[in-house]
């Protein structure tokens, strides 16, 4: 089990290290300098603002600091647009919020889907799963971008039980309709996989053997069957958590909750580089560690792929 | 929305092993097919929309750039839906017909889905089928290459790239195309090594067919059904992106407009009693992707049918 | 008493593409210690038969009949009544090794949660009764493998764990599905063996399903031919082996390899089973019999009882065939 870790984490950091160049090389890529801008800037001052950033030093040498700086003082660098701020005081602002949305959401999502898709797998064909399944579908096509303007028409417009936005802290009024718009595509999609993922299951072969053994259907689920079938949705639970992160970006616009999504389309809007890249960074970190605790949770349950 | 990757295995696995009778497979798809009511509708719906898209422009009586000046100011009382105006679908905040707009929504929705979805689905079959192909190691090294592009955050790379080049609709298109053949190339990968080793691809092997001809002439053929299923299952989860990014406003720009942004606008505006702008973009949004996916699924369930 | 007693047995399957009726009106009676072989080609519908005594169809299948266990009705039983009797009364052995065993658990859990919920054993010494049964089962080093996941054993030694997993309890019979199809065949001798001493040593009575005739002539004291669900012959072994009444038993006969008649042609049947999603309406073997004549098509002769415990399903008479 340790050497498999060893090797995923062999995996993990030069993905990380290829993620942190090939952003650092875009943005140079990219036509026109940060401080292009319409009124051109007096030669000096150009010269002046590019030393302060350091962008007079050869490329190497500047993507040798900037990775440098991430890697060892976990330093984004200075911000291009706001002069007084580094990319570490915006993220720092914004991240607590986004996690604590962010992991509510996901907690949500994957305790009901999961839930749902079980309970819809065991009474399968009977008006509970008919149900589930028309839920799922149903809530499939309603990502966040539609749930949010719909759940602000409903609790905040009509019925004026909730705020439409704001953060205030993380008061519970504040944080009910975030978490349902980034969460309800999710718990369609583990809902739908759950199920089928579990209907898989329960006609192996291996099931079969349980049920022969006059375990109870029950036992049968519990002990037998709820572990392989956890594994689709394990996997899944990778790219749910990217796509989430991307959905966070939303929920920050449309309910002003102050968190990093709102700090990246900011940036991107005013082609504050350093910030974009900084954020990019940051959920590209997280998404592999992710993925990293994800592998290892999967090889916890299979025992096939632990040696 | 997710394409479930447990069914596709399963089609997979099924067509796979159903090779030889290929033509009865069809014809009874699609017997069964039309047999699945959903999927008939759905087809019906997308059938109009379709329609929609290509003749809606005749039918509107205002062009999508025209300003409403006896709206204008007052769209909450005088802008509402209404044919003896002409906006049958009310007038967005500006005083812009959202008929038209709609249409014009619609044309630029379908087409990044659609055309993100073939990009996707042309990069990730040509290299899923070469990696499944040729294996041993080169195969690992093309998987491990997915493995690691699948750990990016794609949809913030995108962006960065949208901000960085310019947003144009063309790179749009590329950039949703890209992000989505990952997928399709594990499910191709995984068809191409079980008919890898069918007869007639070893009996090709053996009279000395290269490898290329091989892939081009006989696997690619033989993953037709998976691809098609996952193809249209695409389309809807590109519309999305699509939409999600313009959502932003960081995608399709003005006066250019798609679903996404319509919703944007009708989201952003819900507070001043135009609920029009936000309810005709979302349903034609929402009707289309239930279409596609009942389409893709009855698809996928005609072509492997299984009591689920 | 017999110690099951199968009255008109059928299985059918609800299909998005019809009802298929894999199983019609099957008969046996099997008493304590006797051996049954039923032998069908795939698609027979021989493994379907066996689920449906224990209760394992899919959730589209559905079994009409009668099946007593020990006096009592077993077919169709709700849970409370079929699952003591599960693994405890009646045990099976499963066709594939590498699936039918849980491939997410330890072979020490599998095999102790059958002693723990049947006999109420404590979990180390259900474990150490597992590892008793693995030596029984003549699996080397046991007691150190006992802690092993299934993938970590081969192929016939994964079917050893199997075997012995059903006899935990001592049960009164056994179902073993196809046992060795999966096998390699040197393996496969083996693990017949096995059972043979095994069913000797316990006193089982068991019903081995098998595609191979051979098989069941040195194991099991009565023989039932399936082909197309329907039974077409059933009879003790030995006279069905000097005499096959049936086209297809004959069929079948001719087509197991024999060392004492070195360099004949081996016969096989020519064409395929039927596809039981339209079953054809008369006999289903028709299609492959060299004697089908236009009635067989049509219809098939009830199976009726020509000489004592010998049956026989054929529109053509005994002396037609010779």
């Amino acid at each position: 089990m340790l050497s498999y870790i060893a090797k995923r984490l062999a995996i993990a950091v030069p993905t990380l290290l290829l993620l942190i160049i090939i952003s650092f090389l875009l943005m140079h890529a990219a036509p026109g300098g940060p401080f292009t801008q319409e009124r051109a800037l007096p030669p000096q001052v150009l010269a002046n603002l590019e030393a302060k950033y350091g962008l007079d030093q050869p490329l190497w040498r500047q993507m040798a600091n900037y990775v440098w700086g991430i890697v060892a003082h976990f330093d984004f660098g200075p911000s291009f647009i706001y002069k007084d701020r580094t990319v570490n005081e915006i993220i720092a602002q914004g991240f607590p919020v986004t996690l604590t949305y962010g992991s509510l959401s996901f907690a949500l999502a994957v305790l009901v889907g999961v839930s749902l898709g079980v309970a819809a797998a065991i009474r399968h064909n009977t008006w509970l799963d008919y149900l589930a399944v028309g839920v799922s579908i149903g809530a499939q096509v309603l990502p966040n971008f539609v749930m949010a303007p719909i759940l602000v028409l409903v609790f905040t417009l009509w019925l004026r039980w909730l705020p439409g936005g704001g953060w205030e802290g993380g008061e519970w009024q504040y944080i009910i309709m975030p978490v349902v718009a980034l969460s309800t595509s999710f718990m369609a999609s583990i809902a739908r996989i759950t199920r089928s993922s579990m209907l898989e299951v329960l006609n192996s072969n291996h099931i079969r053997t349980a049920r022969a053994k006059g375990l109870p259907e029950r036992k049968v689920i519990l002990r037998h069957a709820l572990k392989p079938a956890m594994l689709p949705v394990i996997s899944y639970l990778g790219p749910a958590f990217v796509t989430m992160i991307t959905g966070s970006v939303v929920v920050d616009i449309y309910f002003s909750t102050g968190g990093i999504g709102k700090a990246f389309v900011d940036s991107a809007l005013n082609r504050d580089y350093a910030v974009m890249m900084g954020v990019t960074i940051l959920v590209g970190a997280l998404t592999i560690l992710f993925n990293l605790v994800v592998d290892i949770l999967y090889a916890w349950i299979d025992p096939k792929i632990r040696y | 929305m997710v394409v479930d990757t447990i069914k596709m295995k399963s089609l997979s696995d099924r067509l796979a092993a159903e090779e030889v009778k290929g033509r009865s497979l069809w014809a009874d798809a699609r017997h069964r097919f039309l047999r699945n009511k959903a999927a008939v509708v759905g087809l019906v719906i997308l059938f109009l929309i379709g329609l929609f898209a290509i003749f809606g422009n005749y039918v509107a009586a205002w062009s999508n750039e025209e300003l409403d000046f006896s709206v204008m100011g007052q769209v909450a009382d005088l802008g509402g839906p209404s044919l003896s105006n002409g906006h049958y679908f009310g007038t967005d905040d500006l005083g812009r017909d959202l008929f038209a707009r709609t249409v014009q929504g619609t044309r630029i929705s379908l087409m990044v889905g659609i055309v993100g979805s073939l990009i996707a689905v042309v990069v990730g079959t040509l290299y899923g089928a070469t990696a499944g192909y040729v294996g041993g190691r080169v195969d690992n090294i093309m998987m491990r290459t997915v493995d690691i592009l699948m750990s990016i955050p794609y949809m913030f790379v995108l962006i960065l790239l949208l901000v960085m080049f310019g947003r144009s609709i063309a790179m749009l298109f590329i950039g949703i195309g890209l992000i989505s053949w990952l997928d399709m190339s594990r499910i191709v990968r995984g068809q191409t090594l079980s008919l890898k080793h069918k007869e007639f691809i070893e009996a090709a092997q053996a009279t000395g067919v290269p490898s290329f001809t091989i892939i081009w002439r006989h696997i690619v053929p033989n993953l037709l059904g998976v691809v098609a299923v996952y193809a249209t299952l695409l389309v809807p989860l590109m519309i999305l992106t699509e939409s999600f990014i313009s959502f932003l406003g960081l995608g399709v720009q003005e006066p250019l407009t798609s679903w996404g942004a319509l919703i944007s606008e009708g989201a952003g505006t819900i507070n001043y009693g135009t609920l029009w702008q936000l309810a005709f973009p979302l349903f034609f949004f929402i009707i289309t992707l239930f279409a596609f996916f009942f389409v893709g699924d009855g698809l996928r369930d005609a072509l492997d049918p299984k009591d689920r | 008493m017999a110690l099951l007693e199968v009255r008109d047995l059928g299985v059918s399957f609800a299909t998005p593409d019809g009802t298929v009726n894999a199983v019609n009106g099957v008969n046996f009676t099997l008493d304590k210690g006797e051996t049954l072989g039923i032998v069908g080609e795939s698609g027979s519908g021989k493994s379907q038969l066996s689920f449906a005594i224990m209760g394992l169809l899919a959730k589209n299948g559905r079994a009409t009949g009668s099946v007593m266990f020990d006096g009592r009705e077993i077919l169709n039983a709700p849970p409370h009544v079929i699952n003591p009797i599960r693994a405890n009364k009646i045990a099976m052995v499963f066709q594939d090794p590498m699936t039918s065993l849980n491939p997410y658990m330890r072979v020490a859990d599998q095999m102790a949660e059958v002693l723990i919920h049947h006999k109420g054993m404590g979990k180390s010494e259900a474990v150490q009764e597992a590892v008793h049964m693995l030596d029984a089962v003549k699996i080397p080093d046991a007691k150190g493998r006992v802690g092993l996941y299934p993938h970590e054993f081969s192929g016939g030694m994964r079917q050893r764990v199997m075997i012995a997993m059903s006899l935990l309890c001592r049960p009164e019979l056994l179902i073993a599905d196809e046992p060795t199809t999966a096998l390699d065949v040197t393996v496969q001798a083996q693990i017949m063996t096995l059972l043979a001493d095994l069913q000797r040593d316990f006193g089982m009575a068991t019903i081995l399903i098998t595609h191979d005739l051979g098989v069941v002539a040195g194991f099991c004291e009565d023989v039932l031919v399936l082909y197309g669900g329907q039974v077409m012959e059933q009879s003790p072994v030995d006279p069905l082996f000097q005499t096959p009444t049936h086209p297809y038993t004959r069929g079948l006969l001719r087509a197991i390899p024999r060392v004492d008649h070195e360099g004949e042609d081996l016969d096989s049947i020519p064409g395929s089973p039927p596809n039981m999603t339209n079953a054809p309406r008369g006999c289903p073997f028709a299609p492959r019999c060299d004697f089908a004549a236009d009635d067989c098509r049509d219809h098939l002769a009830a199976l009726t009882e020509f000489a004592p415990d010998r049956w026989r399903a054929c529109n053509r008479t005994l002396e037609e065939l010779a």
